[in-house]
């Protein structure tokens, strides 16, 4: 079976809103678990999509989570009002964080959040403007195996 | 096949937050670090750590795992029960350290040729 108009969610996320992180991609995750995406395509998604989440909680004033499922792939775009990123090369190495002491402390900023979405994605597109934010283009193709009917 | 409940019951845990107390405890991943489990974690996996912020609760959602021990006498801000129980997501705690946890959970996992 198969998708013939793409399904499409949005959410705001806010800097700091630690308490809610998560939720987006919550929602994208049970989405794809309604419309019968393969195990290996939502636990992916969801990974990449929850890290990409909690950049933008941990970084950013404010941003935005838009997804995109089409037949064929699954569009993530994530746009950020944040500090951007000065060294892309450098904040995709394993280990790299710029995170404050505090996150550190919650278990977050030990440099792991981009390689992560990396690894879970089949492109990954970063562009990013110093002092204005970040948007983060995250495809995972997909299969669509049975849409359930509920 | 080792539910979350045996668990609980078998090292003797505070239950904090009883979600699917019946799902099958699948294994085991240890770690305070968030995105470590979200790298090396696996769907079903009972997780132990120091972590008491309401992001575990996401973290377990995300990764499909099947509860959350915290160890050393920690106890779950109140943010992460009550955003547990809306989830669903069992959270149990022990006085125990992590390392002990973790050999009593290894050998009773191993006991039931998880």
């Amino acid at each position: 079976m198969h998708i013939t108009d793409s399904i499409e969610g949005f959410f705001q996320l806010m800097g700091g809103d630690f308490t809610n992180a998560g939720s987006a991609s919550g929602e994208l995750k049970s989405t794809l678990t309604k419309l019968g995406v393969s195990q290996d395509v939502i636990r992916r998604a969801a990974i990449a999509a929850f890290e990409a989440e909690m950049n933008v909680i941990i970084h950013a004033v404010a941003g935005t989570m838009h997804y995109s499922i089409g037949s064929e792939e699954l569009k993530i775009t994530l746009t950020d009002m944040g500090p951007g990123i000065e060294d892309i090369e450098l904040a995709m190495r394993e280990g790299y964080s710029t995170a404050p002491d505090w996150v550190r402390e919650m278990g977050w900023g030990a440099g792991m959040g981009l390689p992560n979405i990396k690894r879970n994605s089949d492109n990954l597109k970063i562009d990013s403007v110093v002092g204005e934010g970040t948007t983060l283009e995250i495809i995972i193709s997909i299969r669509i195996i049975a849409i359930r009917k509920d | 096949m080792l539910k979350v409940t045996d668990i609980a019951g078998g090292l003797g845990l505070d239950i904090r937050v009883s979600g699917d107390m019946h799902r099958e405890a699948a294994g085991c991943y240890i770690s305070d670090l968030l995105s470590d489990v979200m790298a090396h974690g696996k769907e079903g996996d009972i997780w132990i750590t120091l972590q008491t912020h309401p992001n575990i609760v996401a973290v377990a959602v995300i990764k499909g795992l099947s509860g959350i021990i915290i160890t050393n006498g920690r106890s779950p801000e109140p943010d992460t029960v009550r955003k547990a129980e809306s989830e669903n997501i069992t959270i149990l705690t022990t006085n125990r350290t992590t390392f002990e946890t973790a050999g009593l959970l290894y050998n009773m996992l191993m006991a039931h040729g998880s």
